[in-house]
């Protein structure tokens, strides 16, 4: 079972990461990760309704039947959205002003019903749950590099809009006041470059750990304890 | 056993369950609805009322202002095709400011959406971009929250004037020869709003009477 949580959570987190290897959710994180304050609440709204999306799923599976599986999940997470939506506007208001109609769009964002098919609908509440957060999380990560990225050649600020959240906080002026801002890199066209660098860079890595792997020489026979000793 | 799996009674059997799960899940949210309502009402109205305070000098009325308003019809002049509300600021009985919204049709992206206080001696009080969608950066100094200049945002230019400091023939960006700043490269932002409020201040004065004779809640 822990072995099991802990591929879930690599899956999640890097091996099947929602933004960067199954690009499922492009709709959000091109459109609200200008800035990092937003893709992160973004991200957290997701979460929370990825979580409670597998862990519903999860828990009503034997009552549905396989041929109207994806309306009853689709019903489901659009409760779940509205719920989720109604609950931001009366109890974070001010975040919900900026992020608007963003959350409505959750339902649309494949990445949750993707989940939904692919685990909650064959597997337990608990585990389905954990599979919700750390593909939240993934996501969030993605999310969160994404809009400093784009925040930071864009405007020369990391943090705009921090004071929405918690009052006491303010921005930081990473370039100071003279900064000119790439606007192209706040425009979506940025969101694509910035995103598509990212994934360049995710590959990179892989690949370097894999060749590192390969290069790695094989440990000698005799200390394998599963090769008897050659004659 | 065979008798089971019609396929009459599958449809049957899938469209109950289907009813099921909408009911079920459809009261889930109206009992959201109904515990989130009163909070999201308080919400606007305290961001209506905050809005309110940026146009209008807080404590220069003093009447129940949200409940002090009429209704307008579809209102060309303030480019309102599906009309508005008008809220109205007394002191002591004596009208102090008519507080209108305005949509400018004309900005670089789509419409702005104006809240123009307007005092009852024909002054504005102030003006304020509530939505819009120019661009980030460029056009987006009409609202002064993303202006960069903080100590005098450019939508500031507009509080206290009066058709009697600048004639309405002059009320343009000094690019087409009028008296109002602009920023270089954003020119159409500043365009549209300027020629918004001009046309909001000249329904407001033209209107005045009227609007604060009216009483709350009439359509006129």
């Amino acid at each position: 079972m822990q072995q099991d949580l802990r591929e879930v959570a690599w899956n999640g987190l890097w091996k099947q990461n929602p933004g960067l290897v199954q690009i499922l959710g492009l709709c959000p994180i091109l459109a609200i990760s200008t800035s990092m304050v937003n893709a992160v609440s973004l991200g957290l709204a997701t979460i929370l309704v990825m979580a409670l999306a597998n862990l519903a799923i999860a828990s009503l599976r034997n009552f549905i039947p396989y041929e109207i599986r994806i309306p009853v999940f689709i019903l489901v997470i659009a409760a779940l959205v509205t719920v989720v939506d109604l609950a931001f506007n009366a109890w974070l208001h001010e975040l919900y002003v900026v992020l608007g109609i963003f959350i409505p769009l959750i339902v649309t964002n494949c990445i949750v019903l993707a989940r939904v098919e692919a685990y909650a609908a064959k597997n337990g509440p608990l585990a389905s749950t954990f599979d919700g957060l750390m593909m939240g999380l993934g996501l969030v990560w993605v999310l969160a590099l994404l809009g400093g990225i784009r925040e930071l050649i864009g405007s020369g600020m990391l943090f705009t809009g921090i004071d929405m959240i918690f009052p006491g906080l303010s921005p930081i002026s990473i370039f100071g006041e003279d900064y000119p801002g790439y606007l192209i890199a706040i425009l979506p066209p940025g969101g694509f470059f910035a995103l598509g660098c990212l994934i360049a860079l995710y590959n990179w890595i892989n690949g370097r750990a894999a060749a590192r792997a390969a290069a790695r020489p094989r440990p000698a026979p005799a200390s394998a304890p599963e090769v008897p000793a050659a004659p | 056993m065979s008798a089971r799996y019609t396929a009459t009674r599958t449809s049957l059997r899938t469209a109950g369950i289907m009813l099921i799960f909408t009911v079920v899940f459809t009261a889930v949210m109206s009992q959201t609805y109904r515990v989130t309502q009163p909070a999201i009402e308080a919400s606007q109205v305290q961001e209506k009322m905050r809005l309110i305070n940026e146009v209008l000098t807080p404590g220069s009325f003093n009447n129940e202002l949200l409940a002090d308003h009429v209704d307008i019809g579809p209102t060309p002049e303030l480019g309102l095709d599906r009309g508005g509300r008008i809220y109205r600021a007394r002191r002591d009985g004596e009208p102090v400011a008519l507080i209108l919204e305005a949509v400018a049709r004309d900005g670089y992206a789509g419409r702005i959406q104006l809240v123009v206080a307007v005092g009852a001696d024909g002054r504005l009080g102030g003006v304020r971009a509530v939505s819009h969608s120019e661009t980030p950066g460029l056009g987006d100094y009409i609202d002064p929250k993303k202006d960069r200049d903080k100590t005098r945002p450019w939508i500031a230019q507009f509080a206290g004037i009066a058709f009697s400091d600048v004639a309405p023939e002059r009320w343009k960006v000094k690019r087409d020869g009028g008296a109002f700043d602009y920023r270089i490269g954003a020119t159409i932002s500043a365009r549209a709003v300027t020629h918004a409020t001009s046309r909001a201040l000249a329904y407001a004065t033209r209107h005045g009477r009227e609007l604060f004779e009216a009483p709350t809640g009439t359509r006129l």
